[in-house]
């Protein structure tokens, strides 16, 4: 989408500026290899580059007993806290707005504080009370306090998104539905808010790496997840570099499928018209 | 009420000391992910390809890594495995080295909220640059980037503010900071858990919310008039 855009601060280059744009990328290409080649002797030195450090993960073992139901822990928290994070996003969404101001306001004050505290501190908090209240199994608590943890932050990013989104419509949306008899609570939720779903679906998706992401925190919180199955794996096998790239491999691949997922979206919906 | 009072003569030092750390950690970590998110940002809009590639591959490797493997990765490999002393001092090591995981994180965002800012600027503004006879970096000195700069305010406050409250993380970097004192207080004082929680939760509303505020007045009083 900016690609284009940006291609256009320069202009197209003539013979001289080809040269030189030849030379200095020559001179780039030079100095990230070199970096490369930095790293890698630097990493060979130190004997991390040696095979048995990585021949650990062609074994099966460490992938069935470690990494993959460390993922599936990662993504099952994941999807779980995405659904709930909707609900509460939709829930609070359309409390902010309510034209019922004690609704508005207590959904905007839920909303604003729950944006503004870091996930690690709710999980800390949810994991220990949790684990002492009796409520679940001791052992589940931090797999409780990481999805209601991870709901409560994303819940108000989305609420947010829903309400700005729904802000962004035109008038006439509301006002038909009105006019067809509709009250506003049906309005908002037959006419408005599916609209400013379709339209914040790119940030919302956004929004699902960052739950993604941030279902690492759990490894803080012991939760049984890859980053912690993969420090487990490290330990081990005296590999905890190698683990730590390989956790962190699968992390990126994951997330950036779902922002090539989020681009795909939004350049489909802006091809798609006006709404 | 009195429990809640004594426990801050127990810990009241120490929770602000804390809190204190996780300030600093954003002060430093914040210039030095705007210093380097900016070079990635020019590096990313720049006519050279091998620069291109770089910026895109930090950005796409960095933005999609959790903050919670890059705090681990300071502490348990740079620390762990390949003995790395900033300071002689052992907990100003980790603390560094926190700045360090700090950084190269949110650079990525600190770049795409520059690039985002430069996709404010209309084409004119380069063509105009051009037509004066600016070559690239001039153009984006002089005119693309405080144009952009001012665009970005509301992307860079949203990175700050991410900041903050991502300081909490560098508790998996074995910092002093105030999530860690958090746990070890509500494990200690649990009949006090929902206080001491809503306690330090109210000190990041108090620094984020408004900074929130600023960034949108300033955002508004920055916005380039087209």
């Amino acid at each position: 989408m900016s690609a284009p855009k940006q291609s256009v601060l320069f202009d197209a280059p003539g013979p001289k500026a080809k040269r030189r744009i030849l030379l200095l990328n020559i001179l780039g290409v030079l100095a990230l290899l070199g970096l490369l080649a930095y790293l890698a002797i630097g990493l060979n030195s130190a004997g991390q580059l040696a095979p048995e450090k990585w021949n650990v993960f062609l074994k099966g073992g460490v992938w069935s007993n470690f990494i993959l139901p460390g993922l599936l822990k990662t993504l099952q928290a994941a999807a779980i806290s995405i659904v709930t994070s909707l609900l509460f996003g939709f829930i609070f969404g359309m409390g902010r707005l309510s034209h019922n101001k004690v609704i508005d306001w207590v959904s905007t004050i839920i909303v604003e504080f729950f944006r503004a505290v870091p996930v690690l501190l709710m999980m800390l908090f949810l994991w220990i009370m949790l684990a002492r209240s009796g409520w679940v199994q001791p052992q589940d608590s931090p797999f409780y306090a990481v999805v209601i943890g991870l709901t409560l932050y994303n819940g108000s990013v989305i609420a947010e998104l829903i309400r700005s989104g729904v802000h962004g419509l035109p008038r006439g949306q509301r006002e038909a539905g009105i006019a067809i008899g509709l009250t506003r609570g049906q309005s908002l939720r037959l006419i408005e808010i599916p609209q400013a779903l379709t339209a914040m679906l790119p940030a919302l998706i956004s929004q699902f790496i960052v739950i993604l992401k941030d279902s690492a925190l759990g490894y803080i919180i012991n939760f049984n997840e890859l980053l912690f199955n993969g420090k487990l794996v490290g330990t081990g096998n005296s590999n905890m570099f190698q683990s730590l790239v390989i956790v962190a491999a699968i992390f990126i691949i994951l997330n950036f499928a779902l922002s090539k997922l989020a681009s795909v979206v939004s350049s489909r919906l802006s091809s798609r018209g006006q709404i | 009420m009195q429990g809640y009072l004594s426990l801050w003569d127990e810990y009241g030092a120490r929770i602000m000391e804390s809190f204190w750390t996780n300030l600093q950690l954003t002060f430093w970590a914040f210039i030095a992910c705007a210093i380097l998110g900016t070079i990635l940002a020019i590096m990313r809009i720049s006519p050279i390809p091998s620069l291109r590639a770089f910026g895109t591959a930090y950005v796409n490797i960095f933005r999609n890594t959790p903050l919670t493997i890059i705090m681990t990765f300071g502490v348990l490999v740079l620390f762990g495995v390949f003995q790395l002393q900033l300071s002689s001092d052992f907990n100003f090591n980790f603390f560094q080295i926190a700045i360090i995981g700090l950084t190269i994180y949110h650079a990525a965002f600190f770049c795409e909220a520059i690039r985002s800012g430069v996709n404010t600027v209309p084409l004119g503004q380069a063509e105009a640059a051009r037509a004066i006879g600016l070559g690239f970096l001039p153009a984006a000195r002089l005119v693309i980037l405080p144009q952009a700069f001012r665009g970005a305010i509301v992307p860079m406050g949203n990175v700050l503010i991410a900041l903050i409250k991502n300081t909490t993380v560098a508790l998996a970097g074995s910092v002093a900071e105030i999530s860690g004192l958090m746990k070890t207080m509500i494990e200690y004082r649990a009949d006090l858990g929902v206080l001491i929680f809503l306690t330090v939760a109210l000190m990041f509303v108090v620094i984020v919310v408004p900074i929130g505020m600023l960034v949108t007045w300033l955002s508004k009083k920055l916005a380039v008039a087209r």
